[in-house]
């Protein structure tokens, strides 16, 4: 979890799987972090990569740490190496496309599409922002902002008023201190996301109980 | 309760001296306090990075792997098959080169390691330290120390100097690697918060200005023999610190010095796989088909 102040492990650390803890460490933390927002588990990833990571991901072992996150596996965990065959068995269909045209906000950036069989989708896009850090930018259509290095709450719902109230009442009963929180919308009254960051663990009956409000259309959490 | 937070090398002696503390006590005590974390807590984190460190540096060097960049790969073997009666090094400075072979080779082929402070520069300490504890009578509560110790020159480089490639270029990874390693076998070896900082200081001015031109982007050429030289580097810089050379620019003069030389750097010298060796038609041409 984030801390205000360069610890002793931020220099000794990461504990990682190389090459690179941009390219290789922070490209696992992002697929990791959308297999966490995924609804059940995922049957095809489509990454499409840009920048840097689109130029020299063969090298870095990206394509790998990207199959690895969206395996679930953290950024230290060394079946990341052989991922393409780990992904396989798991019956996951993989596609790594590079995109070398389209201009991007940051050289390290991602867009990871998660499938199911029943219909879901999911796209994420994720910038590896360096040591290993990570910002997601975009979840489906919309623009978002949000590293994981703290307690996430990821609240789906429609932009109706209330909505907003009725999540933090909710936080506030079970004790969770909101360090951050944002609003995220497609347009006015259309979807949005509502992100909070804590430095508290974000306790399970939260999200039933977020889920009951009649607005709201998914709740994810993301703990490290 | 004590202000342990220091904020450069100057606090920090001025720490160690008011309390009679080493280096590495006094970045403990900064940890607990910060962290609101117990001293027990921090040492099993420790001992988790020293079981890493120790599986990366010695894999490598056992059998030969392949990285993924094509680049590398068997060095620290070939450097353990080295008869004896052609190592000139002596049996510590040839283990610890072997060692820093031996984790960029881990490194570069997707095998767990211990940035330190960098992935690129994760050999260099490891290796220092842990030749260090095995041809020494050095106590593991020693070694635990001295990497600590090494973390908190890390911690003073992070915070007001750069430990990136693409900001400062290899003189501030591989380099600031060096100086913590330096001042962590110093103070291993007994020698005095000063004397850390000498060798510190040593070690980067050594490799002041060294560029960071990996070849291909990639974390392999000449990334990997780059932290042989932190490493050998370290133990120069060690040897004459404990033997009372003194360094006339302080470290942090020295950290601010890394920075301003960095930013004078030309970008294609900076991580940016456009000059240097990188630029380097021979080795260009080495990895033909490494990319699809």
């Amino acid at each position: 979890m984030r801390k205000n102040y360069i610890s002793l492990f931020d220099v000794i650390g990461p504990v990682m799987v190389g090459p690179s803890s941009s390219h290789t460490s922070g490209a696992a933390t992002i697929a990791w972090m959308a297999r966490q927002i995924f609804p059940g588990v995922p049957t095809k990833v489509t990454f499409t990569l840009y920048g840097s990571f689109a130029d020299t991901y063969l090298g870095h072992g990206t394509d790998r740490a990207l199959i690895g996150g969206a395996l679930g596996y953290r950024s230290d965990d060394t079946r990341i190496r052989h991922a393409y065959e780990h992904a396989r068995e798991a019956g996951m269909e993989v596609v790594c496309i590079p995109d070398h045209e389209t201009e991007v906000n940051h050289p390290n950036t991602v867009d990871i599409l998660m499938e199911d069989d029943d219909g879901h989708s999911l796209l994420i896009r994720g910038e590896s922002i360096g040591g290993g850090r990570v910002r997601i930018v975009r979840m489906n259509n919309i623009d978002v902002e949000f590293t994981g290095e703290y307690s996430t709450l990821i609240v789906g719902h429609l932009d109706e008023t209330g909505t907003v109230a009725f999540i933090t009442s909710r936080l506030a009963n079970h004790q969770v201190n909101i360090a951050f929180m944002k609003l995220f919308r497609e347009d006015k009254g259309k979807k949005a996301f509502t992100v909070i960051e804590s430095d508290e663990f974000i306790p399970e009956e939260l999200s039933e109980e977020l889920l009951e409000y009649p607005s709201i259309t998914s709740v994810d959490v993301i703990e490290f | 309760m004590t202000d342990f937070n220091f904020r450069n090398t100057a606090e920090l002696l001025s720490l160690c001296k008011e309390h009679n503390m080493k280096i590495s006590e006094v970045m403990l005590s900064r940890e607990i306090l910060l962290g609101g974390v117990t001293r027990a807590a921090i040492m099993d984190q420790i001992d988790e990075c020293l079981r890493v460190m120790d599986g990366s540096t010695n894999r490598a060097s056992e059998a030969p792997i392949r990285s993924m960049g094509g680049l590398i790969g068997g060095e620290a073997h070939m450097l353990h098959e080295l008869p004896r009666s052609q190592t000139i090094c002596g049996s510590t400075m040839h283990k610890a080169i072997m060692f820093s072979l031996a984790v960029a080779e881990t490194n570069a082929s997707m095998g767990v390691i211990v940035a330190a402070p960098t992935a690129g520069s994760a050999g260099v300490v490891p290796a220092c330290i842990l030749a260090l504890h095995e041809d020494y009578d050095i106590s593991v509560d020693v070694l635990r120390l001295g990497l600590i110790n090494a973390g908190a020159i890390g911690y003073i480089v992070t915070r007001n100097g750069s430990v990136a490639g693409a900001e400062a270029g290899c003189q501030a990874e591989v380099g600031s690697a060096s100086a913590m390693a330096a001042s962590a076998l110093v103070e291993m070896l007994g020698g005095t918060p000063e004397q850390c900082c000498h060798a510190a200081s040593i070690a980067l001015s050594s490799l002041l200005g060294l560029v960071c031109d990996p070849v291909r982007g990639l974390v392999e050429v000449p990334c990997q023999t780059r932290n042989t030289i932190g490493a050998s580097g370290a133990f120069t810089a060690a040897e004459l610190a404990l033997a009372g050379i003194t360094s006339p620019v302080p470290l942090d003069e020295m950290i601010q010095i890394v920075s301003d030389v960095g930013h004078a750097l030309p970008i294609s010298l900076r991580e940016t796989g456009k000059g240097g060796c990188a630029a380097a038609p021979s080795v260009c041409a080495m990895c033909d088909g490494c990319r699809e």
